[in-house]
């Protein structure tokens, strides 16, 4: 499935759009090295870390987009970031339990 | 003399700029056709790198030294040292200050990172000198 409708399907804004990547699964985590080591390229990653840092691992760990929760925030330079790097962001007023849920669904 | 030679700065006190030379490192291993594992080792173990360089040391130096079978990462700083790197080593240990966790770093992931994704990581370190980090991954693990 491509990002684009899976964003469609679970409802999510997009903050940055960058490349429509095909998604296979999802990885949730805030905490960055762990993130890092663990997320798989592809991977929709669900977080609530809006800053450069997660841009920069949203790069090393190739997943195909941010997912943030519960409306968190994307700072200005995170957004810069992403828009260079040309990673896609997306947000959702969900948490990332229910967000885990709807991809769930959407995927399977 | 390596196939490839690559050598950054790495700024101190600036998280934005962090994730620059890794990010950059990839991208130049991704454009020769780099084995894709050992490019995403060299990635998670030089970020690793870098930000412990942002965080404890004010910044230094990267060296990148790639050649066909292993790239060889070299970290060098002239901040405060490890003064128990035993302890350093340990997954959870940390001396990192809180707006340092804030930003989701922090955690004591670091160097264990560091030593899970290369294949040899060798220390060397002086308090109040600095440290030197040589990390080699393997392109065939």
């Amino acid at each position: 499935m491509k990002i684009s409708e899976l964003a469609e399907k679970c409802g999510f804004i997009a903050l940055n759009f960058a490349e429509d990547r095909d998604v296979e699964g999802c990885y949730i985590g805030d905490l960055l090295s762990w993130v890092m080591g663990r997320a798989k390229e592809n991977n929709v990653w669900l977080t609530v870390m809006g800053n450069v840092n997660a841009i920069a691992v949203a790069v090393l760990a190739d997943v195909s987009a941010i997912v943030l929760t519960e409306n968190s925030a994307l700072d200005s330079e995170a957004l810069e970031r992403a828009k260079q790097r040309g990673v896609n962001i997306y947000s959702t007023e969900d948490n990332t339990y229910e967000t885990a849920k709807k991809i769930i669904a959407a995927i399977e | 003399m390596s196939m490839l030679e690559l050598k950054y700065i790495v700024p101190g006190d600036d998280f934005t700029r962090a994730g620059e030379a890794s990010g950059d490192v990839k991208h130049k291993l991704k454009k020769i056709g780099y084995n894709p594992d050992a490019i995403r080792r060299v990635s998670i173990a030089m970020y690793e790198g870098e930000i412990n360089m942002v965080i404890h040391a004010g910044g230094g130096e990267a060296e990148v030294n790639i050649d066909p079978d292993r790239v060889e990462i070299l970290l060098i700083d002239h901040g405060p040292g490890i003064a128990d790197v035993e302890k350093a080593m340990q997954a959870g240990f940390s001396t990192a200050p809180d707006n340092v966790r804030s930003l989701g770093f922090g955690a004591g992931m670091g160097l264990p990172n560091m030593k899970k994704y290369s294949d040899e990581m060798y220390i060397e370190t002086e308090v109040g000198k600095g440290s030197t980090v040589r990390m080699i991954v393997y392109a065939q693990r």
